[in-house]
């Protein structure tokens, strides 16, 4: 077996550190610790991808197609190889194996292009030189001979006669069961009868929504260093969710065992699910592997566009109907979203898409179909939410719509269907942890209101700053209505459908300086939301200690699986609690083996470690630590799983598919000026369970942060793709909006705990449900104001003025 | 070509430095401070602000031959910066007393009230509102955080008692994709009463 420990490549001149928290830190779960990583990040210290640095380092660039679909009849990259400084370009024929594509579950993305492009911006060529300007200028001097193919942008043109197909020879495990190869993967969910349910329907709404392309958008660019190693092997340091997905997909490509691609997570400037693919991973090997040297790669926001998957856009078609006392009584849905030119989790957001599709209601008689296309449009991917924010978006519009055709109150029409515990999803799955839907929306709708016309509050003329339009001076209030709108929306904690989610924890236990202290080793991605911070709390809470290190994330530890899907802090949490666990009974049992004669206790009593001393049950002090520890050491790798999940039958959708649900609502009040088109969002209250806040601080700004992602795609965020050619229009900032201090109203958020029994602590993911109900709510207030349909994302001015 | 410039109080020299090369790389690459951030390098989002001869400017939108002999201040150089700027000692950083509650309820004060005496500031390793930006909370990824402390040290050095409207029309050249602002608010106000509280405890 080889030597973990080999380090056989020099270190770059920046590399990720140990966090060390201790002295006066705020101790355990449930307490507002601050990050042990703040004071780095707010000193400018912080090592991120982008930061990385090595002597004699080169810089490589990426040549991306600018067509959608073509073949590739040649690439001359000769005039590139000349140029001074350019130390290598490689294309497909460089590639060193016979594995050239990679992929989340479905290898079909190219490493480099080969014989064609299947979306605009896809990877053809890479540079590697002596400064980042000559990578790029040696870059534009490859040739390359596009023959151009008909694009296919929507399912009509994916599912037509005769449509080009993207993947022409497909042996995926899905290819047997859709019904065109254009279609990634399909699932329907049938459950109960709802062509006869729908005959007891006083009132049927039905309705046809859009939700547009949104962009992750972390600020952290797709970066990192890779270090040749005397070995043959690789050390990459780099920006990623999931560093062991990485390396499975990473070695065979380069053709080295995976102990040879050694990789060490740097400072991730967020994520979102946009680092869930590769990027320039191996694209920075192959250039390391090649020069012999030290080569960085750092993506410019342009490229970054290109560089990873965005969340699905989606049509979808809903049918709902409902007594005249306004129970439910079926739902018909049918929702496409397109996967783009390579399947990334496409499959995977299918399946929460269809599953989640009835939202957090109780509907017997389901007929629902999800499905993915191929298309020659940007790969779509993981997006925080994923696929339940889309379909979240239109239930929630459907809901609206029903409970006015009905004549009621659209909050008290929600409370009325809301699901709670034991309800069967469409699935058939029972919810068997609280479900407090109709309570989160009590509570939303229970904050007091913001003033109305807070530009006139100074009472000195209009402050244009609190208008619709802003500093733009634009008006002075005279065309602005308010509108309130509500949203609450289901989403499933961890990775789903059968997959063996498990994470892995290191934790070793020892005195150093006379005090006990633990260190924390898990390969778990830290994006950002405070994983490192909980990970200290648990230790502490765990093992009685005040002082922990949580030691970079690298592959030398077992998987912890990604930073997704709002499992993280279940999960590795879940592992690291498990681990110190199993930490504490050994630690015991050297208490035992040394001090065991002294004290009864030792024996009958239930012992815990609680500031630094072995503690009975009944409070009695038996030992310190250190004096149990003296000079030995505990340390143990374990990995941790949740409780099994099934996959959902091809034909029903029927199973246990989902491990956890977490629920959000959301009360959006928004100021829309009806004759500029334009609107302000005033206040957008959310309120959340979260089973139990391990960190009150962290969890408030997960929800903050989400809702405002939310915000954005509801009136600004998209990424337009020209539907003639299938190229992209606005891979800027310039032109893809995000939301500004400006643009972000007050959040008001409140906190619900009801633990749920079957996770760790009780906890319930937190970080992706307010983005579901957010952008509905949003939706739901400016059609409230305006009294217009709007049945797509984002609302833009023309479809407010009807210009 | 070689250019000259003083860094957070020290003078530098790069050399070799191509003509197209921003200030950002340059500090970045050839400084060995990578503490500016390169998000967009399209002066788009702000997380590349510094102090160029006291102004804050995105340093990707500078070319690094438009510095020569003038003076920058990168987070890095915060702290003392904020340091030099205050006479005088002050309370421990982060234990003026000021709660982030406290800090919510904080109410600018009216322009007609505004003190011009010199906030004291602590003799600490962090400037107060690298310190405020940790205890509110507002610091996720990080990312955003060196662009958004120098723009915000910088409002506050104009305005000690920023209303909310004058921290959003400050902040609002800084994207940050993961908090809501919500906590960036609360630190920019945490801060400021913080420099309040200072104040007032020496009777001013």
């Amino acid at each position: 077996m080889a030597d973990k420990e080999t380090r056989v490549a020099t270190a770059p001149g920046r590399t990720p550190t140990n966090l060390t928290q201790g002295g006066r830190t705020k101790a355990g779960i449930g307490e507002s610790t601050l990050r042990p990583d703040g004071t780095l990040k707010v000193t400018g210290e912080f090592a991120y991808s982008s930061d990385m640095w090595h002597e004699d380092m080169l810089w490589g660039f990426t040549l991306r197609s600018t067509v959608a679909h073509a073949e590739i009849r040649s690439i001359d990259t000769s005039e590139a190889l000349a140029t001074s400084g350019v130390y290598a370009v490689l294309t497909y024929d460089d590639l060193p194996t016979d594995v050239k594509n990679y992929g989340l579950e479905i290898q079909d993305t190219p490493v480099l292009a080969h014989g064609k492009v299947r979306h605009h911006g896809e990877p053809v060529a890479l540079v590697a030189a002596d400064h980042p300007e000559t990578a790029r200028r040696a870059a534009a001097k490859i040739k390359i001979d596009y023959a151009e193919l008909p694009v296919v942008t929507d399912e009509a043109s994916a599912t037509a006669e005769g449509a080009p197909l993207i993947h022409e020879n497909r042996d995926d495990h899905h290819v047997g069961h859709v019904p065109h190869p254009n279609i990634v993967h399909r699932q329907p969910i049938i459950r109960g009868n709802a062509d006869e349910a729908a005959k007891k329907a006083d009132v049927i709404v039905s309705g046809e929504y859009v939700f547009g392309m949104q962009d992750q958008a972390f600020l952290g660019p797709e970066s990192g260093l890779a270090v040749p190693g005397e070995d043959g092997g690789v050390d990459l340091y780099v920006a990623t969710q999931w560093l062991h997905s990485d390396l499975r997909q990473i070695a065979p490509v380069l053709g080295l065992p995976p102990e040879k691609v050694r990789m060490t997570l740097s400072g991730v400037g967020g994520a979102f699910g946009g680092r869930e693919d590769l990027s320039m991973q191996i694209h920075a090997c192959l250039l390391a592997l090649r020069t012999g040297k030290p080569v960085k790669i750092v993506y410019n926001r342009f490229e970054s566009f290109f560089g990873h998957v965005h969340r699905h856009p989606a049509k979808l078609w809903y049918e709902h109907g409902a007594t005249k006392d306004g129970k439910l009584t079926h739902l018909k849905c049918r929702i496409v979203l397109d996967g783009g030119a390579y399947a990334s989790a496409s499959p995977a957001v299918v399946g929460n898409a269809s599953s989640l599709a009835v939202g957090p209601y109780v509907v017997d008689d389901v007929d629902i179909e999800a499905l993915a296309l191929y298309s020659n449009n940007p790969p779509c991917g993981a997006m925080r939410g994923f696929g339940a924010v889309q379909a979240c978006f239109a239930y929630e519009a459907q809901m609206d719509k029903v409970a006015k055709k009905l004549g009621m109150d659209p909050v008290a029409f929600r409370q009325l269907n809301a699901m709670e515990q034991g309800t069967l999803m469409p699935t058939g799955q029972p919810v068997d942890s609280p479900a407090p839907v109709a309570e989160l929306l009590r509570r939303v709708k229970a904050m007091p209101l913001p003033p109305e016309q807070q530009w006139l509050a100074a009472g000195t003329g209009a402050d244009v700053r609190a208008l619709p339009g802003g500093l733009s001076n634009t008006t002075h209030g005279e065309d602005v209505v308010r509108g309130i709108g509500y949203a609450v929306g289901i989403k499933n904690v961890g990775f789903s459908e059968g997959f063996d989610d498990y994470s892995t924890a290191r934790v070793r236990m020892e005195v150093v300086g006379g005090v006990p202290v633990a260190t924390v080793h898990t390969a778990m991605a830290e994006v950002g939301q405070g994983g490192v911070t909980v990970h200290a709390q648990i230790a502490r809470t765990e093992l009685g200690v005040q002082q922990v290190t949580i030691q970079p994330a690298d592959t030398r530890v077992g998987s912890a699986g990604s930073t997704s899907a709002s499992r993280q802090t279940y999960v590795t949490g879940g592992a690291v609690k498990n681990t110190c666990e199993h930490v504490r009974e050994q630690v015991l049992d050297i208490g035992r083996r040394k001090f065991g004669t002294y004290h009864p206790a030792w024996a009958t009593a239930e012992l815990l470690l609680e500031g630094g001393k072995v503690v009975t049950d009944g409070g009695e002090v038996l030992a310190n630590l250190a004096d149990v520890l003296e000079d030995e050491a505990v340390d143990l790798e374990l990995e941790w799983r949740h409780r099994p999940t099934e996959p959902f039958d091809l034909h029903t959708g029927q199973g246990n598919g989902h491990v956890q649900y977490s629920f959000a609502a959301h009360r959006a009040v928004v100021e829309v000026d009806t004759g500029l088109g334009l609107v302000k969002v005033i206040e957008l209250a959310c309120a959340q369970d979260v089973g139990k806040a391990l960190n009150p601080l962290s969890v408030v700004g997960q929800i903050q942060g989400g809702t405002t992602q939310g915000l954005g795609v509801a009136v600004m965020e998209e990424i337009i793709v020209d539907p003639k050619t299938a190229k992209v229009r606005n891979p800027s900032f310039t032109d893809y909006l995000i939301p500004t201090i400006l643009d972000t109203p007050t959040i008001p958020v409140d906190v619900l705990e009801l633990a749920d029994e079957h996770a760790p602590y009780g906890l319930r993911g937190v970080g992706e449900a307010p983005t579901l109900s957010s952008t509905p709510a949003v939706l739901a207030a400016i059609r409230n104001a305006t009294g217009l349909e709007l049945n797509k994302t984002p609302v833009r001015p023309e479809h407010l003025t009807g210009t | 070509m070689r250019v000259t410039f003083t860094v957070n109080g020290r003078r530098q020299e790069a050399d070799d430095v191509w003509e197209g090369e921003s200030l950002l790389y340059v500090l970045r690459e050839r400084m060995g401070l990578p503490g500016s951030k390169n998000a967009c390098e399209q002066g788009e989002c702000g997380s590349c602000t510094v102090r160029l001869d006291g102004v804050p400017v995105c340093s990707c939108l500078v070319a690094a031959g438009q510095v020569e002999g003038r003076d920058v201040v990168t987070v890095e150089g915060l702290a003392d910066f904020a340091r030099q700027r205050a006479e005088g000692g002050g309370c421990a950083s982060g234990a003026c007393g000021t709660s982030i509650d406290e800090a919510q309820r904080w109410q600018a004060r009216p322009a007609d009230a505004q003190s011009d005496e010199a906030a004291d500031l602590p003799r600490e390793t962090l400037s107060p509102i690298q310190q405020a930006f940790i205890d509110a909370g507002a610091v996720q990824c990080g990312f955003c955080t060196p662009g958004l402390l120098v723009a915000a040290d910088e409002l506050l050095e104009r305005n000690d008692s920023p209303s909310d409207a004058d921290i959003r029309e400050a902040l609002s050249g800084n994207l940050c994709r993961c908090t809501g602002y919500e906590k960036i608010l609360d630190a920019v106000r945490l801060a400021a009463a913080r420099g309040e509280d200072r104040t007032a405890g020496q009777g001013a």
